[in-house]
């Protein structure tokens, strides 16, 4: 055995050990949004049921809708690849990747709207409404904004998987970042399904 | 590519040679010396910002700058230390170099992403230096940032702010790669029971990290994001709430002192068995005891906020939290005093500042209890008693068992000796210098002093001047301890494997060790400690 470097190779279970340990981390960074939007909202009841109207159930449901069959699809082409079919992990890498489109996709059209409508922090609109309805938007664009940027970095993640699936480096027996990929993936689903009722349904 | 040109025998330090080999270095223990040589250059840095600010309180007014300069030297004095130095301190330094060699591995489970995480340290580590020069000002909220100030200052507050965020991301990498490398690393034949203590301790201090180091990052954001887009959660102008920002910090900043004294406390239960040559008194209870302070320290952070108009529920709430920490931290001194006890004591150099551990932990664990206690701190909020108080902890605490860490891993991590004629001189200026600079700060303290201030009442003059003596004693004594190791790293005498006839496995390897470590994973058949077992003869 070479003496000159130690081993590349990093052993499966060790892996997803530190993988979840990171999916912790990211938990508890949202964690602390989640505080503050408890306290806001137990401050805040009747401002944080108003402002909560004015988000669109139908665009989060379609989002919600959207980032499961993505999870799923990820999920698919983790068992595609241990069976031997690197064709179909990829294309189904591919439909994840564009379910996650349409997720930013319908963000960016609902931001769009807020912004239109002048409901961003900082703006004079924003300064003249009720104290919790401040709280609210700042919550609403803090943690979707920081969930959108997870989707980006997870999108980042299957795309690197799809090109080493495609050169050979994740194959049947290798597939370990490919599963800390669809990992991280369900994470950024995770969230989605605590943002998703505490933004939009609980009104 | 290995150099054989050499006459001595390959090691970690010359099996390859430049630079780049060591900045492209995925070997835990070349990690390990790159944290070493950055955080003792920045905590050199900030002991001269902490000179300064003595010298200008050596007269009453005005002595060598205005007061806000003064401002940004204690705020960049605190960022410097608390983030780059002593939380990742001894863990990145020796629990880097030491944990994989003394759980039996050839290095940490993620070599490459240990490696990445110095990098994310010292990217923290440069905006850190350069949220204090650009603009022309530094920031001057004070390390802990408090809304609204910090929401409002003028001053670089956003770059330090980040820099904090990443060092903080270099310090969960580092968390999580110990745990894992705990958890799948050890070598055959090593159960949990059977691991040393400094292992343990980084295991309880890896979670902590892993855990509180998140909601720190998260918190930071939201300062940013309430400077950058006036989000306004902290902003009462906008419904925001001040307070909420202290929960949020010190949720994780409290923790983070655990950070800091846990592998403190694990670097010195390996230096009294080894220097009493007789096994660990309480090996479990010191176990259970640092999880329980991981444990119970991630819940006791409102005692920072006694006086800022939280409940009487949970001030109490917190006060009989806060006494709790402190029963396992006296366990763990106990157990350190029973070590000793009966033992071929052998007072070398690290067991100095081993034992001078316990005196500064335990006049600074003491006085946090009365810091601790509601009555009591009413009086002593926001005085320099604090300041006494965190550090004895933190220097007298941490600081020591850094110095007593370095003096007893010399030789393993350099295969040469330094001098104990001089270490032991350095030691008595290091103690006699720390504890005038800091004790008369607990008298001014009780008396009214209050901290972060730059003028003073002229009857302080007399504790701020044997305070500032202190300072330049204790620098004096920084000099001769670094000068002494720098010569002895270069020039000292070859050391033996095992000089201090240690039984933990670091000491069953040649000095330097081997690149890998062991040329074959050790079986491990016993507990730790034994000091009967025959390779130790």
């Amino acid at each position: 055995m070479s003496t000159t470097e130690h081993s590349e190779f990093i052993d499966s279970d060790t892996g997803k050990l530190g993988m979840w340990l990171f999916l912790f981390t990211e938990l508890f960074l949202f964690g602390g949004l989640f505080i503050v939007y408890a306290v806001m909202r137990s401050k805040y009841a009747a401002d944080f049921h108003q402002a909560a109207l004015e988000l669109n159930v139908f665009v989060g449901a379609t989002n919600t809708v959207v980032l499961l069959v993505s999870s799923m699809t990820v999920a698919m082409s983790l068992t595609a690849i241990q069976q031997k079919r690197a064709g179909k992990a990829m294309g189904l890498l591919f439909i994840t990747l564009l379910l996650a489109g349409v997720f930013m996709v319908n963000k960016y059209f609902e931001w769009g709207h807020k912004f239109g409508l002048h409901l961003y922090p900082g703006s004079d609109v924003m300064k003249s409404l009720p104290h919790g309805e401040i709280m609210f938007f700042g919550l609403y664009f803090m943690m979707t904004g920081l969930h959108a940027l997870h989707v980006i970095i997870g999108g980042v993640l299957l795309t690197i998987v799809i090109f080493k699936i495609k050169s050979g480096k994740i194959n049947a027996e290798h597939y370990l970042l490919q599963e800390n990929g669809a990992l991280y993936w369900h994470l950024v689903d995770l969230i989605w399904i605590f943002l998703f009722p505490l933004l939009y349904l609980v009104t | 590519m290995t150099n054989s040109s050499t006459s001595e025998p390959l090691n970690y330090l010359n099996h390859k040679t430049g630079l780049w080999s060591w900045l492209s270095s995925t070997d835990h223990k070349r990690i390990g010396l790159m944290y070493m040589y950055t955080i003792t250059i920045f905590f050199c840095t900030a002991a001269i910002l902490g000179l300064l600010m003595r010298i200008e309180k050596l007269t009453p007014g005005q002595t060598i700058m205005t007061a806000q300069t003064y401002n940004g030297m204690f705020t960049i004095h605190g960022i410097i230390m608390i983030f780059i130095v002593v939380i990742p301190g001894l863990a990145a330094v020796f629990g880097n170099f030491f944990l994989p060699i003394m759980i039996g591995a050839k290095d940490v489970a993620f070599p490459k992403l240990n490696l990445f995480s110095w990098y994310v340290f010292i990217a923290g580590a440069m905006l850190g230096l350069y949220s204090q020069f650009a603009n022309g000002h530094s920031p001057d909220t004070g390390w802990t940032f408090y809304v609204p100030y910090s929401a409002s200052a003028s001053s670089n507050v956003v770059i330090a702010l980040t820099a904090a965020f990443v060092l903080g991301f270099a310090s969960i990498l580092t968390g999580l790669n110990f745990i894992v490398t705990i958890h799948r690393m050890r070598a055959p034949g090593m159960t949990w029971f059977r691991m040393p203590l400094f292992p343990w301790s980084l295991y309880a201090t890896a979670w902590i990290q892993l855990l509180a180091t998140p909601i720190v990052g998260i918190t930071l954001l939201m300062v940013i994001a309430e400077r950058t887009l006036h989000i306004g959660f902290f902003d009462p102008a906008l419904g925001g709430d001040p307070v909420l920002y202290q929960h949020l910090f010190w949720i994780y900043s409290h923790p983070a002192v655990y950070v800091m004294i846990l592998p403190a406390m694990g670097v010195v239960t390996e230096i009294f068995p080894t220097f009493s040559q007789k096994p660990v008194f309480g090996y479990v209870p010191i176990v259970f005891s640092s999880l329980a302070i991981a444990l119970v320290g991630y819940f006791v952070w409102g005692h920072h906020m006694f006086t800022s108009g939280i409940s009487y529920e949970s001030r109490w709430f917190f006060s009989f939290l806060t006494f709790l920490v402190a029963i396992p931290s006296a366990i763990k001194v106990f157990n350190w005093l029973s070590t000793m006890y009966g033992g071929s004591v052998d007072l070398k150099p690290p067991l100095l500042f081993a034992i001078s551990f316990i005196f500064l932990f335990t006049i600074g664990g003491f006085t946090g209890l009365t810091l601790g206690s509601l009555a009591t701190n009413i009086q002593l909020h926001n005085t320099d008693f604090v300041v006494a108080h965190f550090h004895y902890i933190i220097f007298g605490g941490m600081g020591f068992a850094f110095f007593a860490a370095i003096h007893y891993w010399f030789p393993k991590i350099y295969g040469r000796m330094y001098n104990f004629k001089w270490a032991n001189i350095s030691w008595g200026f290091l103690f006699v210098g720390f504890n005038l600079l800091y004790f008369p700060l607990f008298v001014m303290g009780i008396q009214g002093m209050p901290r972060r201030y730059f003028d003073y009442d002229p009857k302080f003059q007399t504790g701020e001047m044997l305070s500032t003596i202190g300072a330049f004693i204790l620098i004096i004594g920084l000099i001769i301890m670094i000068s002494n190791l720098v010569y002895g790293s270069r020039r000292g005498a070859i050391a033996p494997a095992n000089p201090w006839h240690g039984v933990t496995l670091e000491w069953q390897i040649p000095s330097p060790p081997p690149h890998e470590n062991f040329d074959e994973i050790p079986v491990i058949t016993h507990e730790p400690y034994r000091f009967d077992h025959p390779y130790t003869k």
